[in-house]
């Protein structure tokens, strides 16, 4: 029933490349998580049957929530803006910045610094990583929660549909907005309604990538991929009838 | 009360229908109420202690059950409004009726439970069964009489307060005044006169102008227990307000503001949703709230804005799930906390049918359990653990062998006597402490 807790190395004082994979595997699986936090989140906004009105409460809550995550995304896209040659410097930092909200945000989850190599649990879920991460190590040394794509193309779009989803209300976008909208003056369902998007249709993905980090979580190269997918699905269901 | 003292159990009611969705005793005590999940409420009546069983204090028993509030369908926005009853709040007694207010997401009633026990016999023009009599074999006339019945109660609707939420009721409280009372929704509060249905007061709006700017809810209210012009609301973002009714028409601005500093240690992408405060309740001087967040319960001196007096850990081992009660919306369960009658105990649910007392003066703290299985009548509770790592003892349960979906939301404490309702679930759960 629970996400089995991801044990890390600790990076520290690693210099080979050993130790920068095994960083990189911290940062990707930290990334890893925060995007799966981030598609779950955005199911749980999009999946209601429309029978009754959602919990507002609730809602707000994981806006609230989407909106952190958006907000750290896009610091960190802002971090690794940084001049070329301080980008050498910038891995390793970053690990040790990620590496504190590691704890703070994942830490408890049966994690404490473990000195050395070989932790036998940690090899499990992250080294399903391994092949793809050592991949793509050499040529990107220093992306990571965005393998593929320009990491602001893809703020940038996440952005937007976020406020998108809360804009809705101004925007009154023709054809089928207006019929969503058959009440001026009950914005809680309009809300509610762009909140939760349309047809809520189960999106079994997200959620499955976070129970115990299972081998069929997407490797990062695949990560934007997904997210770009679930942008478009996002959109999908605003502009849809 | 010392909290570790163990309970006696001695009634369970089991509601085979629906989820038990409130629970609360009336100012003396002698009834208590529930609502469910079907619209419907049930009173127990505590029965008159007897002198030939003195080891029996009054048992609870049903006392009157009717259909509250009925599902509806809201046309205009195509959605359906649910029948449950979110609260249940008893009015003081000033006749031989009794008052309670009731409330499902959108409208709040107020019902008169009352007693017949006589009826009149002897009529001229009807028969016993109530025909017709022939008047030409009338020849005498005859003065009816009351006569004793079986007990029968009855509950009628006395005022429907409908139509002045938009959004969903989570709170209902009954002034010190017993004229007035308010309405709490996720972003309004109203003010209601009992004798005044079609319209109300609005004391709190934090709607913002652009519902694309909201951020935050308001998740319970009530007010002071003393004072008719000072009520308290909480808020998602763990914040308790404090208003006086007398500054303004429209409270927008508190009088005081309780929140406590963040711990930055402790923060991550679940803190503010751990910190939504799912309870907020005066206690019985007035002294002092307490509030309940998803981990803990606080107490907060309303002298003291800064931080709370007291905190407990009601069940801090799932600090490290936060993760996966997300995932299945656990960590969105409001949980309440009730107050004993002399504030010096708390209580609160948890899961796995467990729930929690905390001795205010001692710091001692006892977790207990309202299942059929582990309960016989006139059975000693026995205190349960949660083993959070290493090595399980005999009576431990593990965390991760907790049962998610055994949660205690709803309890209640009598107003004078260690005696507390629990919900679990469709169950009622009464227990009392023992009788030497």
């Amino acid at each position: 029933m629970f996400a089995r807790g991801l044990k890390r190395k600790c990076v520290g004082h690693e210099e080979d490349v050993e130790g920068a994979l095994a960083g990189l595997k911290t940062v990707s699986s930290y990334s890893l998580q925060r995007q799966s936090l981030l598609d779950m989140s955005l199911v749980k906004l999009q999946l209601c049957h429309m029978l009754v009105e959602p919990n507002l409460c609730r809602s707000v809550l994981i806006a609230n929530t989407v909106r952190q995550i958006q907000e750290e995304m896009t610091q960190d896209g802002t971090w690794r803006a940084v001049a070329p040659q301080a980008a050498e410097r910038a891995p390793l930092d970053r690990l040790v910045s990620t590496e504190i909200l590691c704890r703070a945000a994942w830490g408890q989850e049966g994690a404490h610094p473990a000195p050395g190599l070989g932790d036998g649990h940690t090899q499990g879920p992250v080294s399903d990583l391994c092949p793809v991460t050592s991949a793509q190590a050499p040529r990107h040394p220093q992306s990571s929660a965005w393998e593929m794509d320009g990491p602001r193309e893809n703020r940038g779009s996440f952005h937007k549909s976020l406020d998108q989803i809360f804009e809705t209300l101004e925007t009154k976008n023709p054809s089928c907005m207006e019929e969503l909208f058959s009440d001026v003056d009950s914005p809680y369902y309009d809300l509610d309604t762009v909140l939760t998007g349309m047809m809520g249709g189960a999106r079994s993905g997200p959620c499955e990538g976070l129970e115990g980090l299972a081998p069929a979580t997407p490797a990062p190269s695949s990560s934007c991929k997904s997210d770009l997918g679930e942008l478009d699905h996002v959109v999908e269901i605003l502009v849809e009838t | 009360l010392k909290c570790t003292e163990k309970y006696i159990y001695y009634l369970s009611f089991q509601s085979k229908s629906d989820i038990i969705s409130t629970v609360e005793f009336n100012h003396t005590g002698e009834l208590l109420a529930t609502g469910d999940k079907g619209g419907r409420v049930v009173i127990f009546q505590r029965e008159q202690e007897s002198k030939n069983q003195v080891h029996r204090r009054g048992e609870y028993n049903v006392y009157s059950t009717f259909q509250s509030h009925e599902p509806e369908f809201d046309y205009l926005k195509s959605l359906e409004i649910e029948e449950k009853i979110n609260k249940i709040r008893w009015l003081p007694q000033q006749n031989a009726a009794y008052f309670l207010l009731s409330t499902n997401d959108k409208t709040v009633k107020l019902w008169k439970v009352s007693e017949r026990d006589k009826r009149p016999e002897g009529y001229n023009l009807k028969d016993e069964e109530g025909r017709l009599r022939d008047p030409a074999t009338i020849t005498t006339l005859r003065v009816p009489v009351l006569r004793p019945m079986d007990l029968m109660v009855e509950a009628t609707p006395r005022r429907v307060f409908a139509n002045a939420h938009t959004y969903h009721i989570n709170s209902i409280s009954v002034n010190s005044d017993y004229e007035t009372y308010m309405s709490a929704d996720d972003l309004r509060i109203n003010l209601w006169n009992f004798e005044i249905t079609n319209q109300s007061f609005n004391i709190v709006d934090i709607k913002p102008t652009n519902m694309e700017e909201l951020t935050e809810v308001i998740t319970a209210a009530e007010f002071h227990p003393h004072h008719c012009n000072t009520f308290v609301y909480s808020s998602s973002k763990g914040t308790i307000r404090l208003c006086d009714m007398r500054a303004s028409a429209l409270c927008d601005r508190h009088t005081k503001f309780f929140e406590e500093p963040e711990d930055p240690s402790n923060r991550s992408f679940f803190s503010e949703i751990i910190s939504s405060i799912s309870d907020v309740k005066f206690s019985h001087s007035g002294r002092y709230i307490m509030t309940r967040d998803y981990l803990t319960v606080k107490v907060w001196d309303l002298n003291m804005e800064n931080r709370p007096i007291e905190t407990y850990q009601v069940h801090d081992y799932l600090r490290s799930k936060l993760c996966s009660l997300y995932e299945n919306d656990c960590i969105f369960d409001k949980f309440e906390c009730v107050w004993n009658g002399s504030d010096s105990v708390i209580m609160t649910g948890s899961y796995n049918n467990f729930f929690r007392m905390f001795d205010r003066n001692t710091k001692r703290d006892v977790t207990l359990e309202a299942s059929r299985e582990n309960s016989k009548p006139r059975a000693i509770l026995k205190p349960r653990k949660v083993c959070v790592g290493g090595k399980r003892r005999k009576d431990e349960i593990s965390v991760d062998s907790l049962d998610f979906s055994k949660k205690i939301l709803h309890t209640a404490w009598h107003p004078s006597e260690n005696i507390i309702a629990v919900a679990a679930t469709n169950n009622l759960y009464i227990f009392q402490d023992k009788v030497n």
